[in-house]
């Protein structure tokens, strides 16, 4: 179930990619996404080799990193088909009132080129970084919203949580569903109505799990005095490597570099 | 009715990271009406095992067979098979959703397309057989014991009247008594209805005194499978294995060793005492 969502699941691999700061790895995926969106033309070389060279340097391999496509190629072959079609200009070819124009085909790559290269600039961060590094990362980075009252803290505790409990209420949805196929519950026949209502023996004892996990997990924490955000220290904490800093310094150069090409060479 | 297992291989995430070979080339035989223990270390593949007797999960390779028909056929209806070969998972309380006991337990008749008359009779006599009594039948299952949602739950298996009763460590986390029960109850069912049982176990304590066959896995192989008292001869094999023979087995070993003439096969108290005491010539 779900296999094909790549987000989220976290590659084993000893590369210099995994061992980045994860606060490095955000931002560099945030830079990358914005550099999508400043190439022009040629630009998308510059993203190309960028991207292959940091899929090479993560060694995973490249299927991994194609998986989280399947997830989006609906809205992926939409998005282009629309692009293609109603983009004015100078059309090159023409069938009753569907025509494609010469701009039209530049859009809809440009746009096809862009979702796949976030993606995949995503995945590679979910790839090589566990969730619970990333949200240390999101706490770290955000922690100046305190200033203006954002509880950045809990919403990262909340994530972490979250994050954990993804894969187990999964897997106890797979073992209930088992459980109640074994007694003949039949998940796939019917109409909506039915296949709606077959659901409910699978999510009253999911509720139920769930909310006893909850609790189980409030008095874990409660018995070893969490009390929320302030004064905590981490046992892990983040700190910037020399190659963390060569990474910062070639994510600027690399955001420079397309910033001229589109500025100055209009690529 | 028999169930037959050959080759049947099963791997988990094939071709990723994650891959994790559960079962290699797994050839068995389960036939009618017997006892039969599976027993295993934790991880040892014993739950992936029983998933396959009843479709639940298919084999990456190898075949499945009832009744000597391949259940993953192209025709085979693989629903009605569930209904042959009940299956009951480890902590089955925890799949209880209905309001009250009894409509818990109506859930797999219903499924079969049972009247509401039958479904009454067949639930009432499974509770019974497992031992609910009637004062609980309207209740709600949430409010039950532990051991209680537990018999609750085999029974919501047993109402619909398998012909094959698989059981997947159904005394993890009971207390000694409530396990003795449990295990009387499995072992009064096989005799009273005559139906074949399946029990995994990581106890051999748990199985010595009812299985006819006992089935040992080991890293997701078999690695014996035969009538327990063979199997327990091989403890010093089981050992390494992070598994122990009954204390009887290592108890006999040891008096023989210093010279009483017994039999090393004992695996009950019963056995043993009686086997002592004819060596000491009290008999
Ligand atoms: N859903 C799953 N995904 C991946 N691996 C699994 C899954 N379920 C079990 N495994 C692995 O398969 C092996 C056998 O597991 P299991 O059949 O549950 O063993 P047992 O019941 O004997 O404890 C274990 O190593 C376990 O980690
Ligand atoms: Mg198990």
């Amino acid at each position: 179930m779900f296999k094909d969502i790549t987000i989220g699941q976290y590659y084993p691999a000893d590369s210099l990619i995994h061992k980045l700061d994860p606060r490095v790895k955000f931002v560099g995926t945030l830079i990358y996404i914005i550099s999508l969106f400043v190439f022009h033309t040629w630009g998308y070389v510059l993203g190309t080799v960028f991207l292959f060279s940091v899929i090479r340097l993560s060694k995973v391999p490249l299927g991994f990193m194609l998986r989280g496509l399947k997830a989006i190629w609906i809205l992926l072959i939409f998005t282009m088909v629309l692009n293609l079609f109603l983009t004015q200009g100078t059309v090159v070819w023409q069938f009753g009132i569907l025509h494609i124009t010469r701009e039209g085909i530049g859009t809809a790559a440009k746009m096809g080129i862009r979702l796949v290269y976030l993606i995949i600039g995503c995945s590679i961060m979910t790839l090589t970084t566990t969730p619970n590094k990333l949200t240390d990362a999101m706490e770290s980075l955000f922690r100046p919203l305190r200033k203006v009252h954002v509880p950045v803290h809990e919403i990262a505790m909340m994530m972490s949580i979250a994050l954990r409990f993804i894969p187990i209420l999964m897997e106890e949805t797979d073992k209930i569903k088992k459980a109640q196929m074994a007694r003949g519950a039949d998940f796939e026949s019917g109409n909506v109505i039915q296949r709606v209502k077959a659901m409910v023996p699978i999510l009253v004892p999911l509720f139920v799990s769930a909310f006893r996990r909850a609790n189980d997990l409030a008095l874990a924490m409660e018995a070893r005095c969490y009390h929320g955000g302030d004064g905590r220290t981490q046992m892990r904490p983040l700190v910037y490597q020399s190659r963390d800093l060569a990474a910062y310094a070639v994510l600027l150069a690399y955001l420079a570099a397309a910033i001229v090409l589109r500025a100055v060479l209009h690529w | 009715m028999s169930i037959r297992l050959d080759h049947v291989t099963y791997t988990y995430s094939p071709g990723t990271a994650y891959e994790m070979h559960a079962l290699k080339d797994v050839s068995l035989e389960l036939p009618d009406g017997h006892f039969i223990g599976i027993i295993g270390h934790t991880g040892s593949g014993k739950s992936t095992l029983i998933q396959h007797l009843n479709g639940l999960m298919r084999p990456t390779s190898g075949h499945v067979y009832f009744n000597d028909e391949d259940i993953w056929g192209e025709k085979y209806d693989r629903r009605n098979l569930r209904f042959h070969v009940g299956l009951v998972f480890q902590y089955p309380e925890y799949q209880l959703f209905e309001t009250d006991v009894i409509t818990d337990v109506c859930f797999g008749p219903k499924n079969q397309g049972l009247s509401e008359e039958d479904r009454m009779k067949r639930a009432e006599e499974a509770l019974r057989q497992v031992g609910v009594d009637e004062s609980l039948f309207r209740k709600s299952p949430f409010e039950l014991s532990g051991g209680q949602k537990r018999r609750v739950a085999i029974a919501g298996v047993l109402a619909m009247n398998p012909d094959v009763l698989v059981l997947d460590e159904p005394t993890a986390g009971l207390d000694p008594m409530g396990r003795d029960e449990i295990l009387g109850t499995v072992a009064g069912l096989q005799k009273q209805r005559g139906i074949t049982v399946v029990l995994v176990s990581h106890s051999m304590e748990d199985v010595a005194e009812y299985v006819d066959q006992l089935i040992v896995m080991n890293h997701g192989e078999k690695a014996f499978d035969a009538p327990p008292r063979e199997v327990f001869s091989h403890y010093k094999e089981l050992e390494k294995m992070g598994l122990a023979a009954p204390q009887m087995t290592y108890i006999m070993h040891a008096l023989k060793e210093r010279g009483l003439d017994v039999d090393v096969h004992a695996t009950t108290i019963e056995e043993a005492e009686e086997s002592i005491l004819h060596a000491l010539g009290r008999k």
